[in-house]
């Protein structure tokens, strides 16, 4: 699956696309970022309630592909500006963690 | 490579929000060295974990990272309280953490175990009242 079909989901709002051809590895949910350092995939979407400059300098040093966050939460301004030049894909929805992965998952079938 | 390269980073200690710009820096240049990617990950993971720890009990420090052509060192250096017992903060889940930075998705008590976990050398130096050294390695 291309990170384009998750960036299309009409339960997601698209804060900053990414890279839209990125192929996307696996579906990962964690809101302890130590845990989220150490376990998320390369190229996988990581869905989170914790929007903090924290988690994109998670997604960073992990490379993830596209931070997807539930329950309504967002990033600052100047973090979103960071993803845009790190080429991290950010989304916000207002579903909660489970109900999010799984749209993503019958979606792409990963 | 055939010479050793140094990198050196000074950890502010009052910026939260920074933690992970080194080791972000130090993870694009060994991108740019073409180090192996399993590496790498092993590095920043335990350069992170090693860096967000300054911020939050040592008031910062600096960072050195030597690449070789056998290996990538990392020496984290502070001036904070020291590690009373290394042993028990070596166990995953003990944390000496505010409440502050747990809010922020941190201190779980997986820093340090995560640090030993990705590298494959470790070594802690603490005096109390001094500061701490930690010294990892990961092979190439």
């Amino acid at each position: 699956m291309k990170l384009q079909t998750i960036l299309d989901l009409p339960e997601c709002r698209v804060l900053v696309k990414g890279q839209p051809d990125r192929e996307i590895s696996r579906i990962f949910c964690c809101d302890l970022l130590s845990i989220a350092m150490s376990k998320a995939p390369s190229d996988g979407v990581w869905v989170t309630v914790m929007g903090n400059r924290n988690t994109l300098a998670v997604a960073t040093l992990t490379d993830v592909a596209c931070i997807v966050l539930a329950e309504g939460v967002s990033l600052d301004e100047g973090t979103l500006e960071k993803a845009g030049e790190e080429g991290i894909a950010v989304l916000s929805t207002e579903l909660p963690v489970f109900d999010i992965a799984l749209e993503i998952h019958e979606a792409g079938g990963i | 490579m055939s010479d050793e390269l140094t990198f050196n980073y000074t950890i502010d200690g009052d910026d939260f929000t920074r933690a992970g710009e080194a080791s972000s820096a130090v993870k694009n240049k060994l991108k740019m060295l073409g180090v192996d990617s399993d590496a790498i990950r092993k590095v920043a993971i335990a350069m992170y974990e090693g860096e967000i720890n300054m911020v939050i009990h040592a008031d910062g420090g600096a960072i050195t990272v030597t690449v070789s052509d056998e290996e990538i060192t990392m020496i984290l250096a502070d001036r904070g309280p020291g590690i009373p017992d290394v042993e028990k903060a070596m166990q995953e889940g003990f944390s000496t953490a505010r409440e502050e930075v747990r809010s922020l998705g941190f201190g779980a008590g997986m820093g340090l175990p995560n640090m030993k976990r990705y590298t494959d050398e470790m070594k802690i130096d603490t005096v109390i009242g001094e500061g701490t050294t930690i010294t990892m390695k990961v092979h190439l």
